[in-house]
């Protein structure tokens, strides 16, 4: 291994910019000639907008510009599109309802924008917005799953009857029926898994430009993925050709999913930039993201599994209800499908497994992927029915899943994936190593002792990453390609620039990217350069989302870095005046077999820009490779986590006493990155289990639309963790390599609510919903002594 | 109406008309390019907005630039000296503290001002003294680590 190279713990070259000050945010930009645009959105739920009066917005000091949802409509611009076509049990496809970049004559949820105000200040913009008279009608809101699905429910849009989106299903029913049917034991659970608001630090930001001279577009915005932004805003919005608009995507400060999405402020801005003729930014406040960033999750579900008597598995079954918002996100109606259901089978050998899913419009925020995105919802319902299995049957919960592991790869599920390779059984057993299992008794007493209930949970999570082949996503519905692309650039004097179609928003593919291309063509990490984020200069990229990078962005880098190789190898032969096939590459250099001629990379790179002796006949000048890679399956990530807690029953206070963390990410270009990733995915896990909540109320009104009313995690609610891997590679990218982005906030909230249940086991307790807030766990502790109460 | 704030920013003595409802946040984002500050909420519940003002950590979002005349103000720009990192931003690159950095400048800044006052800071007492900094990356685990380290680097 080279010093800088895969598997070294390499401190981020990033980090200098940002720990000084110089890091560019797109709020950091500012275009010559910059105006200022504030959106006017719905105070309402729900309502039929009967006026705007532009005038009211146009007369304050500063204002340049209002334009409405009618100039949207009078411009025939186009809706945001959904990029998944999910279709029914009964073949019909799903309802797609239109999704307008300003509303022109009804608003479907609180923060729905409907106008924008552009002035010569923000300040301006503000005060315009203000003072935009609106003439609204207010009609009834349905503002959760059970509202939207009730009889005679207001219908969130007049062509979408009893609100629903989609029926789908997966999987062999009348086999699951027969298996539970036969069941020695089921367990059976109720399931809500609350909606979340993903909140990255950096609030949504973005800068449309127009430039006359070129008759180009520019969008400097906070995205995970520019080159999709470009495509669906050309293709499906403004109807412009991809040649005439160039998207950056600068330092972006957080993502976890919420910049993924095509939003309507994108489109908006561009649009205008060129009516306007000035570059206008917009920046959200923390209030607008609340509202318009597409939350996550929002699922309730019934989930039962069917065990024999010595606690095998023998089939499970779930319906669940999803709710999409108001309206469909970009890849809103594959998170609750395709990126759930197909990961029930989990780490187990459950042989038949039944889901439906019903998807439902409210007036609420579009709900789309958040850190996991189907799979944290899929790992809540295995796992917790898995200890609650194992606490019914009275089995210790490290042995009933023992009893139930996958062990031989690769291994087809009933849920449609195939998983090439794992080793649960390794990760499950350092993790009770780390977590000292066997002494756990001891520490249970020593609390009971101080009159605190202690508890223990285990959480063995698989996830399917770096999607897919886009052959088999084509065929399950999605709309776009699911590769990536990379280009090497050699310099004549030797330095490298890489430009990939990944995107970084905080997990440092600067470094690890430079580290990969350091190994592979043997050259200093110091004279690799990472490029990312430009339309503009990058050819082509599907961006970063499902821990996608390494695994898909990653092998497109490894091929492109053969390519040159492979190119290398034929000056290298004409330069040592050897046969091609004799020609070996290794640590940057080129070497005829068996003897000790040889040149360099370096060299070889100079001989392609100055091509005095060059096999001119054979080869083009020149240094560059190019390589799009296209998966040939998912990846598996998986792992053991084992949480425990103490409870204090009085107060209903759940502390965290350990969290240990073993997972699988096959091999690891960089260990400190990686545990940085596992930190704060368990962080975010943990918050969708303890602090975080987004309430809505009956009317559609947001409750929990600041930090002061929506508890993120803080240093102090969490642990400091126990983290370490095992390494089963890949067995089908060149890397070997899984991804490792989500785990953390896949795996943990089961542990952790398995825990918090175990510890208040022995007072009657059995389930309740996250998030496990104090006044949850009193609440829990209560009703479960009122029962008890009762039944004596 | 425009007012006249003097104050000194990382040592430089500098003199603004702003308006006066204007913070200090936007003083040093928007007047004097000091853009490494930055605005993640508007309820001063985040923290990535912390910069010293006359030695001790204040919110600049929550401040108004009138507020800070005569001031002796240090933001994140101000803290390496000719291209070397401060010992705390240096803990924070080594213990991988950050990933996406948006939250960065201000937990730096608030770290500094815990080393102020806890000199010698355990990991409870940081953990509880962060409480006023949010980041959606790190889980703090690292953030934990950096600061304990800075710490012991600053203490020599």
């Amino acid at each position: 291994m080279a010093t800088n190279g895969i598997g070294a713990a390499v401190r981020r070259r990033e980090d200098y910019r940002f720990l000084t000050g110089g890091g560019t945010y797109t709020d950091d930009i500012d275009r010559p000639g910059q105006v200022y645009a504030a959106f006017v959105r719905s105070p309402h739920a729900h309502a039929r907008i009967k006026g705007v009066d532009k005038a009211s917005a146009l007369k304050v000091k500063g204002v340049v510009a209002v334009l409405t949802g009618a100039d949207v409509a009078a411009d025939k611009i186009g809706g945001l599109p959904c990029g998944w076509l999910i279709h029914s049990k009964d073949g019909s496809p799903m309802k797609e309802p239109p999704h307008p970049i300003l509303a022109a004559d009804r608003v479907r949820y609180v923060g729905d924008a409907l106008a924008v105000v552009i002035a010569d200040s923000l300040a301006a913009a503000k005060d315009g917005a203000q003072a935009l008279k609106v003439d609204y009608q207010p009609l009834p809101a349905v503002a959760s799953i059970a509202a939207a699905e009730r009889a005679g429910a207001q219908t969130v849009h007049d062509d979408v009857p009893g609100n629903q989106c989609y029926d789908w299903h997966l999987g062999d029913k009348a086999a699951v029926d027969a298996a539970f049917a036969k069941a020695a034991h089921v367990t059976k659970l109720d399931i809500v898994n609350n909606r979340l608001i993903p909140n990255a630090m950096e609030p949504r930001a973005a800068i449309g430009e127009f430039d006359r001279a070129t008759d180009s577009y520019t969008l400097y915005t906070t995205t995970q993925n520019p080159h999709v932004i470009r495509l669906l805003m050309c293709a499906f919005v403004l109807q412009l050709p991809e040649s005439k608009v160039r998207v950056v995507a600068p330092d972006v400060g957080g993502g976890f999913g919420s910049k993924i999405f095509h939003y309507a402020e994108e489109a908006v801005l561009t649009w205008a930039a060129k009516k306007i003729g000035k570059p206008i930014k917009w920046t959200s406040d923390r209030a607008e993201a609340f509202l318009t960033d597409a939350h996550g999750r929002d699922h309730v579900t019934k989930a039962e599994l069917a065990l024999d008597k010595s606690g095998k598995f023998l089939a499970m079954r779930v319906a669940t209800k999803a709710n999409m918002g108001a309206y469909l996100s970009t890849f809103a109606s594959s998170v609750p499908t395709y990126l759930y259901a197909t990961l029930l089978a989990g780490q187990y050998t459950t042989p038949v497994i039944y889901a439906e899913v019903k998807s439902v419009f409210t007036n609420t925020t579009p709900v789309d992927a958040y850190r996991g995105a189907g799979r944290p919802e899929a790992t809540y319902v295995v796992e917790r029915l898995v200890e609650m299995a194992a606490r019914e049957l009275k089995i210790d919960p490290a042995e009933i899943r023992r009893r139930n592991f996958i062990t031989q790869f690769p291994y087809q599920t009933p849920v449609a994936l195939a998983y090439d390779t794992g080793n649960y059984e390794a990760t499950l057993g350092e993790a009770l190593k780390v977590a000292d299992y066997a002494g756990y008794a001891k520490r249970r007493d020593a609390s009971k002792a101080k009159g605190k209930l202690r508890g223990v949970g285990f959480a063995c999570y698989i996830e399917a990453c770096g999607i897919a082949p886009s052959a088999v996503a084509g065929a399950l519905g999605a709309r776009a390609g699911l590769y990536e692309t990379a280009t090497v650039r050699f310099h004549p004097t030797g330095t490298v620039t890489v430009l990939t179609g990944s995107h970084a928003h905080g997990q440092g593919h600067e470094t690890t990217f430079a580290q990969v291309v350091a190994e592979k063509l043997g050259v200093a990490y110091e004279a690799v350069e990472i490029v990312h984020g430009d339309t503009g200069r990058i050819p082509f990229g599907m961006g970063t989302y499902g821990s996608r990078s390494l695994a898909v962005g990653g092998t497109a880098l490894a091929k492109a870095c053969d390519k040159i190789v492979a190119k290398g190898k034929k000056v290298a032969a004409h330069l040592l005046e050897a046969a091609e096939t004799d020609i070996e590459f290794k640590n940057g250099k080129f070497s005829v077999a068996g003897t000790d001629k040889g040149v360099g990379i370096g060299e070889v790179a100079f001989a392609c820009y100055v091509p005095h002796k060059f096999p001119i006949d054979k080869v083009e000048p020149g240094l560059e490779e190019s390589a799009f890679y296209d998966p040939a399956n998912f990846t598996f990530p998986a792992g053991s986590y084992i949480c425990e807690v103490e409870v204090d029953a009085d107060t209903g206070t759940v502390e965290i006493q350990s969290f240990v963390a073993c997972d699988d990410f096959g091999n690891i270009v960089n260990p400190l990155i990686v545990e940085g990733q596992v930190h704060g995915g368990l962080t975010q896990g943990i918050g969708q289990a303890l602090t975080e909540g987004c309430v809505y109320a009956a009317d559609g009104q947001l409750l929990s639309g600041s930090f002061m009313d929506y508890a993120m995690p803080r240093a102090d609610h969490v642990p400091s963790y126990k983290v370490s891997t095992k390494v089963t590679p890949c067995t089908h990218n060149a890397l070997g390599v899984k991804g490792c982005g989500e785990a953390g906030a896949i795996g943990a909230p089961a542990a952790l609510m398995n825990a918090i249940t175990d510890a208040l086991a022995p007072l009657g307790v059995r389930d309740f919903q996250m998030p496990a807030t104090p006044l949850r766990v009193w609440q829990a502790i209560q009703a479960a002594r009122g029962s008890k109460l009762a039944a004596d | 109406m425009t007012i006249t704030v003097n104050l000194t920013v990382n040592g430089q003595k500098v003199t603004r008309q702003v308006e006066a409802r204007t913070l200090l946040v936007q003083l040093l984002r928007e007047h004097l390019d000091l853009t490494g500050t930055h605005v993640g909420c508007d309820t001063s519940q985040c923290g990535a907005c912390v910069v010293q003002v006359d030695g001790v950590s204040a919110k600049a979002c929550t401040l108004l630039a009138a507020q800070c005349e005569g001031a002796n103000v240090l933001t994140i720009e101000g803290l390496a000296k000719d291209g070397k990192l401060h010992p705390m931003q240096e803990a924070f690159r080594e213990h991988h503290g950050l990933q996406c950095g948006f939250c960065t400048p201000g937990m730096v800044m608030s770290a500094l001002d815990i080393v102020r006052r806890h000199p010698s800071p355990d990991e409870a007492t940081i953990r509880k003294e962060l409480e006023g900094n949010l980041c959606r990356c790190t889980g703090y685990h690292n953030i934990v680590k950096a600061v304990a380290a800075g710490a012991k680097a600053m203490r020599g």
